[in-house]
């Protein structure tokens, strides 16, 4: 599943279970097991397993139906020397950089919007969540739709003597197309982040600050920044991290193969393009997981020390 | 609007120009957010004669037909396409609720060697990306000789690591004392299981059971990668087809898109009741 739960779920994780009576253990030895087995299971055979093994194969030469023999770092150079490696870490890296400071702020503003009890805001929440439910394939065509050169956007833009932008042929463009269905997608899923956070900030403090004297927008820096900041740094790590792994935005969005000469290619559609079929390179969409689970785990480290430092 | 004597939840008054202003800018919103959804349902019910192209955009069909739901059957087996997604996502609601409920209570409730072990091993699972796994979790499918069916589909997301942890967190915010009285008045763990632990999460169990119907029904990278067989294609990978094969005409693609979707907000709906309480109570709280 792609919706990314919170940390919380990590943190807990430290508390000590209350102790249950000892009786209880002496009982019924064998259940425990029982009841996770079923979990431990799949998520052996799904998630863990396959993750050695892809740390494995990235040292072979192993294809979809050949075993493929050890070759060291073989692959690690070759990806070196890939003009689409490169190409698809460039636009990963740029769909973190255009993506994460829109969704940092832009779904923050939102729940302060609907924050407040008001006739019908329930229904207005719920509309919010409308694009994180619907399917990313689903979205995608309706963007292509809306962004096509006859489309919706471009109708209007002419409507208003702008004329036509070609949105889904400009290498750059396209990119930054993917970027704002991404953004325009995530909104409603990390809105109700913020909505958590912020039903835990005192009232006091915005009235404290009101009675100083401070405007909407300085009560907004002064008191609600600090006071979601860590939920702002978790929000950061999330979208950071699912940034970097876009998939199927700019597949929908540019095709297969990446848009005007593959320029749009990102490192996970590189991998399922090299890594998948009868001839799939195996070995080598390994190594390209690899990086990808190395920038994955350095974009965490990194926005959870920029928190610890804040917070030093 | 009846503004002047609106107050919120904690019984302040609300200026009128405020609210004014704020539901100015929610309407805004909403057009944004639900306005492409209902551009696409508009594009689907246009007759064959009228032009969708038009400039200025007409925005609502002006020779309304439900035709292009009849022709998107006609050209790709949508019905079938979308039973296939419906097997996959009940499925998926089934075991990730059954599943992560087991797990979640053995790591919440019960004391036993490796219980830190277990839960670390869930948490490994939880942060690997999916994404980079793809092409090993392919060549496992092949290994079990399961690709291209609909269980290869299902299987690595059929109990999730952080549903298990979501049921965990639930579980141990239960209190302990009502289960050491059921324990202490002679009942097993699986009575203490069924009878007292489960009914108390119920919102936690909603959530789940939400994310694993979405989570299967709107899921793509899979699924792409692990169906070849047309016949075999959910929604979404046949949705994708239909793009690419029919993209000459909007209407159908349109068509395909509202059937994909219509269910899902239909769903959501009736659920986003529970859905927004379960992910206040448990899932986004710290």
């Amino acid at each position: 599943m792609t919706v990314p739960a919170t940390a919380p779920t990590a943190a807990a994780a430290a508390r000590p279970a209350p102790g249950a009576a000892r009786g209880i253990r002496r009982h019924l030895a064998y259940s425990p097991w029982l009841f996770a087995a079923p979990g431990l299971l799949i998520v052996a055979v799904f998630s863990l397993y396959p993750f050695v093994s892809t740390v494995i194969n990235s040292f072979t030469d192993r294809r979809t139906l050949l075993p493929g023999h050890f070759v060291g770092l073989a692959n690690f150079r070759e990806l070196l020397h890939d003009d689409m490696f490169w190409i698809g870490l460039r636009n990963s890296t740029l769909y973190v950089l255009g993506v994460v400071p829109a969704l940092v702020i832009l779904p923050l503003l939102l729940a302060l919007l609907v924050q407040r009890h008001i006739p019908g805001i329930a229904f207005f929440r719920a509309a919010f969540y409308t694009p994180v439910v619907a399917s990313i394939v689903v979205v995608g065509l309706i963007w292509v739709w809306m962004l096509d050169d006859r489309g919706l956007i471009n109708a209007l833009l002419e409507t208003v003597g702008i004329g036509k932008v070609g949105f889904l042929s400009d290498q750059w463009l396209l990119l930054v197309s993917s970027m704002a269905v991404t953004v325009w997608k995530g909104l409603g899923y990390y809105m109700i982040i913020y909505l958590a956070a912020l039903a835990n900030v005192p009232r006091e403090l915005h009235e404290a600050a009101a009675v100083d004297g401070a405007g909407a927008v300085r009560r907004f820096v002064t008191v609600t920044v600090p006071a979601v900041r860590s939920t702002m740094v978790l929000v950061a790590a999330l979208s950071s991290v699912a940034a970097f792994k876009v998939f199927s935005e700019v597949y929908l969005m540019a095709g297969p193969n990446g848009g005007p000469a593959g320029e749009d290619t990102t490192l996970v559609m590189l991998v399922q393009r090299v890594g998948t079929g009868l001839s799939g390179r195996v070995g080598y969409a390994s190594a390209l997981s690899v990086v990808v689970f190395v920038v994955v785990v350095a974009l965490m480290l990194l926005v959870l020390r920029a928190d610890r430092k804040e917070d030093a | 609007m009846n503004a002047p004597t609106v107050t919120d939840a904690e019984g302040r008054r609300v200026a009128p120009w405020q609210l004014v202003l704020r539901y100015v800018l929610l309407i805004a919103v909403l057009a944004l957010t639900v306005g492409p959804f209902l551009w696409q349902l508009s594009t689907s019910l246009k007759g064959p004669h009228e032009d969708i192209f038009s400039s200025p955009p007409s925005f609502l069909p002006g020779d309304p037909t439900l035709g292009n739901y009849g022709r998107v059957a006609d050209t790709i087996p949508v019905w079938d396409y979308a039973f296939n997604s419906l097997k996959v996502a009940a499925a998926n609601v089934v075991t990730n609720c059954v599943g992560a409920a087991l797990a979640g209570y053995a790591l919440a409730r019960m004391r036993y060697r490796g219980r830190r072990a277990a839960t670390l091993a869930f948490i490994l699972a939880m942060l690997v990306p999916v994404e980079g796994l793809i092409i090993a979790q392919f060549t496992t499918m092949r290994e079990l000789g399961l690709n291209n069916t609909l269980i290869g589909v299902l299987l690595p997301g059929s109990i999730s690591a952080i549903n298990v942890l979501l049921m965990r967190n639930a579980f141990l915010n239960l209190p302990l004392e009502v289960e050491e009285a059921a324990f202490v008045d002679g009942a097993n763990v699986w009575q203490r299981f069924l009878r007292i632990a489960l009914p108390s999460v119920k919102g936690t169990l909603a959530v789940v059971a939400i994310f694993a119907f979405m989570g299967a029904w709107d899921d793509f990278l899979w699924p792409l990668i692990v169906l070849s067989d047309p016949d075999k294609f959910t929604l979404t990978i046949g949705l994708n087809y239909l793009h690419g094969t029919f993209a000459n005409d909007e209407r159908l693609v349109a068509a395909g898109t509202i059937i994909a979707v219509a269910p899902l907000i239909a769903l959501f709906a009736c659920l986003q009741r529970y859905f927004f309480r379960g992910v206040g109570e448990g899932a986004v709280k710290g």
